[in-house]
């Protein structure tokens, strides 16, 4: 981390129908932020404005400590890769990822070396007489991170980057994001809808709604603790946790804390895990059943919310489980009690 | 069995207009004898007149490309007050009767028309003048141009001149690196279009400058003093060469959409 790098300030903009305001954002020099929030929420907005291509209407953007909120866009220096790309239709692979180069009058030689070095870092360097209409979306969305990347940007801004792709395409793409920021520390602001892209490549987690920033802090305290009814909705209410992965006679178990789960995963090392509430079991006794994970814990909280009833157990971690009404009077449970919660090996997510 | 019947009846009744344009330039170039078409060429009023009008139309069109291109991106690319009104003034030239053109153009650009007066302090005549010419080809094809430039940008996804810019280049730089290059097809083909409007023209144009002859002025000339044999073979190479120039261009336009 080096200091501050983008400072958003009360910002407001209104385009079309859409109105933000108030919008309060930092990013530290090679941080990760994740800007997560339903589709309409006025992400795109929010990126176009920070790159420059949208006046605000009110606030301030303030880049390495210098106020750019009237700087042009070609005068601040910040990459930018639209959902779809926006690849240049019309030039190859290597004029794409050599358009900022040439607009900067960079010198010819150090250009066709600055293009194949960034190819080469994304795994391009085989497309470069290739035109953008005979790429896939995977490789598009390479090219357009090297085009992005090309310019050394002092920010990159990535709008839903990994939504458009299939989901196996998805993942590894995922992966790369990862290992281009470890590799170049640049400042990533990357806007998704999706919970487990936050999850996995964000530092930092800023929950956006209606035009604002409702939350921001780590991804592991906006899951834990979200600060509204909206956030825990947007996020569900969900078991997600942190560990390690390793194989034991074949079979993928994740430890957290100590604690033991058999997954069904491909996925070695650092990972996350989820389990849906309702997957979860509640008992008093253990069960020897087909589930292959049953754990002992003391239950810390019951909240009754209609039809359905969240039983927080502390194993450790905590489980939120969902439970109906009808087997919370039938198994008498309490708080303080001690309970076995059991879940399926193939109702683990990895990720 | 249907469409086939309903295939075939479309078919016909295409035919007959194709069969209307087709028949009487057929008819006008196979009907001259090869002499006659040599004696005419050979004479240098013809030859003269018709070098004028190319000349004079691509005159224009240079003109229409340098501020027509500008104003045909405006259109595509911003909303303003009373846009509607500029695009519906872009297209009054197609509707209103040349001649008419030509009497208002006159009006502005005439002897005691306060263009014509500026004009005059410079050197530059409009009437009967090779400019008055220019200027009434102008006025009655630009739109051919205007609205293909502006719908070729209108194609041109805005997000690539944004994505221009934030990689560095500014708006002129993404406008001739980015816009105009994926909108040249539809300039060229807006250019090819209004440079063979202008060839046409004669309505206009004759009101500013019966001298010196554009082709069409020549040929109603030669038509009305000495008839329709005199007339004909000039015709014929006004409809083989605007025919030639116009396929050869749309070849070009064509290969370099690849």
């Amino acid at each position: 981390m080096s200091g501050e790098r983008l400072a958003v300030r009360g910002l407001g903009i209104k385009a079309g129908g859409f109105r933000l305001s108030g919008i309060d954002l930092s990013a530290g020099g090679g941080e990760y932020l994740v800007i997560l929030g339903p589709t309409g929420a006025g992400k795109t907005i929010l990126l176009e404005a920070i790159a420059g291509l949208r006046r605000p209407a009110e606030g301030q953007i303030i880049l390495d400590g210098r106020d750019v909120t009237a700087t042009p866009p070609e005068r601040r220096k910040i990459g930018f890769l639209y959902q779809d790309y926006a690849l240049f239709p019309h030039l190859t692979v290597a004029d794409n990822i050599a358009f900022g180069l040439r607009a900067r009058r960079i010198g010819r030689d150090e250009v066709r070396a600055r293009t194949e070095e960034i190819a080469r870092l994304l795994k391009v360097d085989g497309l470069l007489p290739r035109r953008p209409g005979s790429l896939s979306g995977g490789e598009k969305q390479r090219v357009g991170l090297g085009r992005a990347l090309a310019i050394a940007p002092r920010l990159l801004l990535l709008d839903e980057p990994l939504s458009a792709l299939d989901p196996e395409t998805r993942e590894e793409l995922q992966r790369e994001l990862s290992r281009v920021h470890r590799t170049l520390r640049t400042t990533v602001i990357h806007v998704t809808h999706d919970f487990e892209e936050a999850i996995s490549l964000g530092d930092k987690v800023a929950v956006m709604d209606r035009g604002t920033i409702v939350q921001e802090g780590t991804a592991e305290e906006v899951f834990r603790r979200p600060a509204s009814p909206f956030v825990a909705r947007f996020v569900g209410a969900r078991n997600v946790f942190s560990g390690t992965v390793t194989k034991k006679k074949g079979e993928a178990v994740f430890s957290i804390d100590g604690t033991e789960i058999a997954a069904v995963t491909g996925i070695t090392g650092d990972a996350h895990l989820a389990i849906r509430p309702e997957e979860i079991l509640i008992s008093r006794a253990p069960l020897s059943s087909s589930a292959r994970n049953c754990l002992r814990g003391r239950i810390v909280e019951i909240a009754d919310r209609g039809t359905v009833v969240y039983v927080t157990v502390d194993v450790p971690p905590r489980f939120a489980c969902a439970i109906t009404r009808r087997s919370l009077v039938q198994m008498d449970l309490k708080v303080e009690m001690e309970v076995y919660i059991s879940f399926k090996a193939s109702a683990v997510h990895v990720f | 069995m249907r469409t086939n019947l309903m295939k075939g009846g479309f078919a016909l009744l295409g035919g007959v207009l194709l069969l209307f344009i087709a028949w009487p330039l057929a008819k006008t170039v196979f009907s001259t004898s090869p002499k006659g078409l040599w004696e005419t060429i050979l004479d240098p009023q013809v030859r003269g007149a018709i070098g004028l009008t190319f000349y004079s139309s691509a005159i224009a069109t240079v003109v229409a490309l340098l501020t027509g291109v500008p104003l045909a991106y405006l259109l595509a690319r911003h909303d303003f007050p009373g846009k509607g009104f500029v695009e519906g003034l872009i297209d009054l030239p197609i509707v209103v009767p040349h001649t008419a053109v030509g009497i208002a153009l006159l009006l502005v650009f005439g002897r005691s028309g306060a263009l014509g007066k500026a004009f005059a302090t410079i050197g530059i005549r409009f009437v009967s003048s090779v400019p008055g010419i220019v200027i009434a080809m102008l006025f009655v094809s630009m739109p051919f141009l205007v609205n293909a430039a502006r719908d070729g940008f209108a194609a041109v996804d805005p997000r690539l001149e944004r994505a221009a810019r934030t990689l560095g280049a500014g708006p002129w730089t993404a406008f001739r690196r980015v816009s105009l290059p994926l909108a040249r097809r539809s300039i060229l083909s807006g250019t090819i279009l209004m440079w063979a409007r202008g060839l046409s023209e004669f309505g206009a144009v004759v009101i500013l400058a019966y001298h010196p002859m554009v082709a069409p002025v020549l040929l109603y000339q030669r038509f009305e003093s000495y008839g329709l044999d005199y007339a004909r073979p000039v015709a014929v190479w006004i409809i083989l060469s605007s025919l030639a120039v116009f396929v050869a261009l749309r070849t070009v336009a064509g290969r370099r959409k690849g």
